[in-house]
């Protein structure tokens, strides 16, 4: 599975203070930390008590680039940062996040193809998300649709079915899983599934519990990408040992040494 | 024409090389550079294949007593003596020498690790190819030459076998003090065959200086176990997994001129033809068999065989 670290967020109070002081050290660090723990790349969001995201974003890209070359996943709901972010991580990253709408599509998918960026998009629209899985699916196929006319290759496409918490809303669950599954019958190629993965557990009590079995039920279903905490180490052993009950990999004893070998 | 259906892989397999120089620190007139391999075995339109497969040559350090007359008769007196003996190999055209050190067989001579690492010198001088050097396959005297035959060799970047579950403590530790590289063998079996490779890094060896050995069975003796083998070998190193990317040796020889095929003589049975023919043929067939599957270093013994599929890998070399 493709996993993009989350710790980068200024939501997290490390990273903002990080930020606020242009202390560089411990974006760094957070960085190198993720990737030796499995992540492909790193997602960067300034978070929401930034005075100057577009000068934040600069900011922590430029730092991040002084210690690696991986993809970076630019994190932003603003079109100007977002195209900052793009131009700075260089070709490879992702544009996180476009939803459905056709207006934000038009707006960000010919940054994506400027910048030769991957495209997260949520299967969300004006109205918010969907309950059920037929409606997100749709939402999913006009995503698809828009990135063929923009010429984005769907392989380059990451369909996010929006999980939200599930002490607020426990039906999702089941419609996310039933969209990851089907998601790879709109095309051929199909586009990639991706999940936020935390946000499934937000306000639960034992949130690790709560993500690490949404995440092997997911990839059972066949999901290709995460967005999530590659430094919960219980989390990574039960996804590697989901992709090799999976097949993906061959069984040895020591398999989740292995996996982390390669 | 292109096929219509061709993979992308993401993963390649080690590229390992076999001896060393003078500039080097070694002594060998040439190296022998393997794997690199990002597609299966010569799907030129699908990756690139930077080097062919190689062949070796047996030679031992004891007389065979069990090798038929048509194998014994290509060698002439040389069988007694091994430098002598690698020298004729080097004439006969292989890429590398493979020493195996029968002697030390405690139910055979019971060498001692002096007598060894004297046989093993006196071939480092006769031939100036690289060299393959194993062991007499018992497990606990093999572990108890191997730190000297390795530190006698220091500097030749040979490949030296077979490390075993059993043994790969004492192997791997012998190969990282002379600088060599090492031949992991587990009874074919995919999954201890991962297994022993982490087993071996984990003492930090790299893991491009190991070669898998599966195990090698003979045409008509488990050829098709290996052959399933080698090939998900191929394909999961292909997929992008380390542990299962280094290049694959298979014995050959040691597993056709034991065969009733290569050894039953004509008036036995008439049916099967002449026996002069019968055992390179087998030989050349297995081993032919192996390339495809995605083995990079074969071993035989019949010089014929050497010169047939020399012959073969250059035909399907041509992109």
């Amino acid at each position: 599975m493709f996993i993009i670290g989350e710790k980068i967020n200024g939501m997290f109070k490390n990273v903002s203070e990080a930020i606020a002081t242009k202390n560089k050290l411990i974006i760094q660090e957070l960085a190198k930390k993720q990737l030796e723990a499995g992540a492909d790349a790193l997602d960067v969001n300034v978070g929401p008590a930034s005075a100057d995201p577009l000068k934040d974003m600069e900011w922590l890209i430029t730092v991040i680039r002084e210690v690696t070359g991986m993809p970076l996943a630019v994190d932003t709901t603003k079109l100007a940062v977002m195209e900052k972010g793009l131009s700075l991580a260089g070709p490879g990253s992702f544009l996180n996040s476009t939803s459905g709408q056709k207006e934000k599509l038009d707006l960000l998918l010919p940054l994506a193809k400027k910048y030769n960026s991957k495209v997260i998009a949520l299967t969300m629209n004006k109205s918010g998300v969907p309950a059920n899985a037929e409606a997100r699916l749709e939402i999913a196929a006009n995503i698809v649709a828009a990135a063929m006319e923009h010429g984005i290759e769907t392989e380059n496409l990451y369909i996010d079915a929006v999980i939200l918490p599930v002490n607020v809303a426990q039906d999702h669950a089941r419609a996310v899983l039933e969209t990851i599954k089907q998601c790879k019958l709109i095309c051929d190629p199909p586009p990639k599934t991706i999940l936020g993965l935390s946000n499934v557990s937000q306000g639960t009590l034992n949130r690790p519990l709560v993500d690490k079995t949404f995440l092997v039920m997911a990839l059972a279903l066949g999901l290709d990408a995460a967005i999530l905490n590659p430094l919960d180490k219980e989390l990574m052993d039960s996804m590697i040992t989901a992709e090799l009950l999976l097949g993906k990999n061959i069984y040895c004893d020591s398999y989740l040494d292995a996996y982390r070998k390669k | 024409m292109e096929p219509a259906i061709i993979e992308k892989w993401p993963g390649r397999t080690y590229e390992l090389t076999i001896g060393a120089t003078k500039e080097e620190g070694g002594s060998r007139s040439k190296k022998v550079k393997l794997g690199g391999m990002s597609t299966l075995p010569f799907l030129f339109f699908e990756g690139t294949i930077p080097n062919p497969p190689a062949v070796a040559m047996e030679v031992w350090d004891v007389e065979p007593t069990d090798w038929p007359d048509v194998l014994k008769n290509e060698y002439g007196d040389v069988l007694t003596d091994p430098a002598k003996w690698a020298k004729k190999c080097e004439e006969f055209g292989c890429d590398l020498i493979c020493l195996r050190l029968k002697s030390a067989d405690p139910d055979l001579k019971n060498s001692s690790a002096d007598e060894i690492t004297k046989t093993v010198k006196n071939v480092l001088s006769a031939t100036s190819l690289p060299l393959i050097i194993v062991g007499c396959g018992n497990n606990e005297k093999d572990s108890s030459i191997i730190m000297s035959i390795s530190e006698s060799t220091k500097g030749e970047n040979c490949l030296l076998g077979v490390a075993t579950k059993e043994n790969y403590k004492t192997f791997t530790a012998a190969a990282l003090s002379g600088g060599h590289s090492i031949i992991a063998e587990t009874p074919l079996d995919i999954n201890l065959e991962k297994q022993l490779n982490i087993l071996i890094t984990d003492m930090g060896f790299s893991s491009d200086r190991i070669v898998i050995h599966p195990s090698t069975g003979g045409l008509g003796y488990g050829f098709e176990y290996c052959y399933t083998i080698i090939e998900r070998t191929r394909l999961a190193a292909l997929s992008g997994d380390k542990m299962m990317s280094q290049p694959i040796i298979n014995f050959i020889g040691q597993e056709t001129w034991k065969t009733k095929e290569c050894k039953a003589d004509e008036t036995e049975k008439p049916e099967w033809g002449a026996l002069k023919e019968r055992g390179v043929l087998w030989e050349t067939t297995t081993s032919v068999g192996y390339i495809q599957a995605g083995s990079d270093i074969i071993v035989v013994n019949h010089p014929s065989s050497v010169k047939e599929v020399r012959n073969y890998i250059q035909k399907l070399m041509i992109k």
